[in-house]
């Protein structure tokens, strides 16, 4: 893991705060979450505290602290899809992975997050798994929805 | 100058040459929500029959085009004929229309629209612009949007594109800024400030370098207006961007954009790349010594970082946390330096005022919102999209003429995102302007309309927004974090049947605490969901205080599920997908479902053909 992040840095300039998301953000593109091991080494090296880049990394919804599954599953939250049933689509979905927003399965097979809003309003309501956006998703589909990813 | 001369002949040919095409061209819309309704096995599909073929057909990804509901979208433009649209395409259909247009003929298949001419039939086909969704829109900012290859800067000039760029850098500063007070442009991320004022602060600051900030970090759960602009025209931003940094002398741009949008910021940084190559980034730009530089800022996902201090926190690599205003960011912003920041909606009308005229863009709206909006409709309307409007025009026009009205009989319309409110139908008439809707209770904000019928709950929605809110509360000021909370709380209570009278006043005291208490836009105006519904239905808080029941039977511990036995006949559908195993029954004789094993999760609800599942108001004893 070292290198790749060493490799990482090394793009921005040292000591330097206002690159702090730019790299959390690479960081996390690289491991897929931000670990206690990559905060220690983003801190010395853009001489940021770890309890700011903690403070950061906590206040952005983005970041996560703990390893994703191999599928990411991102559940529209957005004001149409709410009045869509965006609600029963999640409760739904929690039922059949078995875990809530912000948690991995434990085969990791899949992660699950909320979202805001993905911005596809009118084809609500919607869920996004990995790259693949889903829209007019109802209960009965999310089964067959999940069958495409293993 | 001459080069733009020689870039504007060879975009002109290039477009004229596609126009006029010898052999076909097939369009195809590959906007987010184009490729969510499957847009891309439509591409993959005709990719691979025109291959089979060995045909020549130019085919072109273009932006969308509005009615998101008729999506995929694929236009087929034959040899001297006009570009046609075909709607709700599949893989299927695609090779279908293939066949029916370019290979075996007949041309039976019947196109929604043409682009050929803003009215009037084409072989029996309609202009696309005609339909019912499109009639009443004027689309300015939208012109290019489903029309051009967003990737493609050839196309963009070929279409007037960077008009108002030349024009600008020939009127000079103060020339553009009288321009846009002309217009009456007013910022159309939601507060509606002039923007010429907002130029002429920053222009009169002392300080250098001088920043320019794109905002592009749409926050609103649902609104994607900026989202489809930039993907489906994003050189209009970036024009947009040009003439501002001339107008306040600002030499570095950034563009903060939300990373929940890839393929925007996937196409910005195309466009980007395409205008330097172009020399219209960089330095010396058109010749003009003018020099702007434009780099992208991906968002992190906090939807306080909309409010303009905190996004320049955030830029600057800390939390996003407002702060206290004055000194604003015009005199000291990001680094301390004087930054405008304005929306990409205001940046993407820019050109076109300064292409034609400030006086042109007045002459639509109303006295004092000039101009046009774009909308994202959705909800419970039947015709859900992204529409541009004139400012004046009212919620009834909107909601009933271009969103073709609801299915249920409709309840209410949100405007404003989390700092809007919710309008009861005693509002249709009411024009959309800045001010009608502030007196109203609600706001303008960026355009998200949503539509609500007598199957949306209310005190849900207010609870819905507020649990939003409290969510993304920065923290920084007491009353709003704490505040929201507790509103979220006492909401909840009553959307479980537990609430008493006393919480409405609560509520109301609350609301405003958190208004006066608040630093930003979003603590100020967080209290609104819960005002506006509590001022227009506040028949439905009784109802779930009072009388324990939910009316629009959305709130899932005031809602039983039964199966309706006249209607049932036994498909075992519902008892296939039930979770729990709640229902049972044999085939072809009514099922029965058993109320406590029902997590009320609606599966048995949506699947069942026959309406035989009912959700029921309950009353809690």
């Amino acid at each position: 893991m070292a290198d790749s992040l060493n490799n990482l840095l090394s793009k921005y300039p040292q000591n330097d705060e206002g690159s702090l998301i730019p790299v959390l953000q690479q960081t996390q593109g690289l491991y897929g979450y931000i670990s206690k091991e990559a905060i220690e080494k983003i801190s010395s090296y853009l001489r940021v505290s770890r309890s700011t880049i903690f403070g950061v990394t906590s206040f952005y919804s983005q970041f996560r602290f703990n390893p994703p599954g191999r599928n990411s599953i991102k559940i529209c939250l957005g004001t149409a899809c709410h009045v869509q049933g965006g609600d029963f689509l999640l409760n739904a979905l929690q039922l059949e992975i078995g875990i809530e927003p912000g948690q991995t399965t434990e085969d990791k097979r899949f992660d699950l997050t909320r979202v805001a809003c993905l911005g596809c309003c009118a084809l609500a309501p919607v869920m996004m798994v990995n790259n693949d956006i889903h829209s007019r998703m109802s209960v009965i589909k999310i089964r067959e929805v999940l069958k495409k990813y293993e | 100058m001459s080069d733009i001369l020689a870039i504007q002949k060879r975009a002109t040919e290039e477009w004229q040459a596609l126009q006029h095409s010898q052999h076909p061209v097939i369009y195809i819309g590959m906007g987010s929500c184009g490729l969510a309704s499957g847009a891309g096995a439509v591409w993959n599909s005709v990719q691979k029959a025109l291959l089979k073929s060995k045909r020549k057909v130019d085919l072109i990804k273009v932006g969308c085009i509005g009615p998101c509901y008729l999506e995929p979208f694929l236009d087929i433009q034959l040899p001297g004929s006009p570009r046609f649209i075909f709607n709700n395409v599949d893989a299927e259909r695609a090779e279908k229309l293939l066949d029916d247009y370019l290979f075996t003929g007949g041309a039976k298949l019947k196109p929604l629209g043409h682009l050929g001419a803003p009215e009037g039939k084409i072989n029996g086909t309609e202009s696309f612009w005609d339909l019912p969704m499109l009639k009443n829109q004027k689309r300015i900012v939208l012109r290019n949007c489903g029309i051009i290859d967003p990737e493609n800067i050839m196309h963009y000039i070929a279409r007037d594109g960077f008009q108002g760029l030349i024009n600008a850098l020939n009127m000079g500063a103060a020339g553009i800024i009288d321009e846009l007070k002309v217009s009456g442009l007013r910022g159309r991320g939601g507060a509606g400030f002039p923007v010429f004022r907002k130029w002429q602060f920053c222009r009169k600051a002392k300080g250098s370098p001088k920043y320019l900030i794109c905002n592009a970090d749409e926050g609103d759960p649902g609104a994607f207006m900026n989202r489809s602009l930039i993907e489906g025209d994003p050189f209009a931003l970036l024009e947009g961007m040009l003439i501002a940094a001339f107008a306040i002398g600002a030499t570095f741009g950034y563009i903060y954009i939300r990373a929940e949008y890839p393929l925007a910021i996937e196409r910005l940084i195309k466009a980007i790349d395409q205008m330097k190559n172009s020399g219209f980034l960089g330095k010396d730009i058109l010749n003009s010594g003018f020099d702007f530089d434009i780099k992208l800022k991906e968002g992190a996902g906090a939807f306080v970082c909309g409010e303009e201090t905190a996004l320049i926190a955030s830029i600057e690599g800390h939390r996003g946390m407002p702060r206290t205003r004055p000194p604003f960011p015009a005199i000291s912003g990001l680094h301390g330096k004087p930054t405008t920041i304005n929306n990409v909606e205001t940046l993407g009308t820019i050109p076109n005022i300064l292409r034609k005229g400030g006086e042109w863009y007045a002459g639509y709206g109303t006295e004092k919102s000039k101009g046009t909006k774009t909308f994202a409709l959705v909800g419970k309307v039947r015709r859900t999209g992204l529409i541009e409007v004139p400012l004046g025009t009212t919620l009834r026009e909107i909601i009933f003429d271009i969103g073709g009205g609801t299915y249920k009989p409709f309840k209410a319309v949100q405007t404003g995102g989390p700092s809007g409110g919710c309008l009861s139908k005693d509002y249709l008439d009411l024009p959309i302007d800045y001010e009608s809707l502030a007196s109203a209770g609600s706001i303008m904000g960026s355009g998200g309309l949503i539509v609500m019928d007598e199957h949306s709950c209310m005190v849900d929605v207010a609870k819905y927004f507020l649990r939003f809110t409290s969510q993304e509360s920065c923290g920084k000021c007491t009353p709003c974090r704490i505040g929201t909370r507790k509103m979220v709380e006492i909401l909840n209570k009553i959307t479980e049947g537990k609430g008493v009278m006393e919480d409405i006043e609560i509520l109301e005291n609350l609301a405003g605490t958190i208004n006066m208490g608040s630093l930003c836009g979003l603590g100020q105006t967080a209290p609104n969901p819960v005002l506006t519904t509590l001022k227009y239905f506040r028949n439905e808080y009784e109802a779930h205080i009072i009388d324990h029941r939910c009316p629009a039977a959305v709130c899932r511990d005031l809602v039983e599920y039964r199966v309706i036995k006249e209607k049932c006949t036994g498909c075992q559908r519902c008892v296939e997908v039930c979770p729990t195993g709640a229902i049972t029954g044999p085939r072809s004789e009514p099922h029965n479902l058993d109320p406590e094993k029902c997590i009320k999760c609606r599966a048995c609800y949506e699947v069942c053909r026959f309406d035989a599942i009912a959700g029921d108001a309950i009353v809690i004893e």
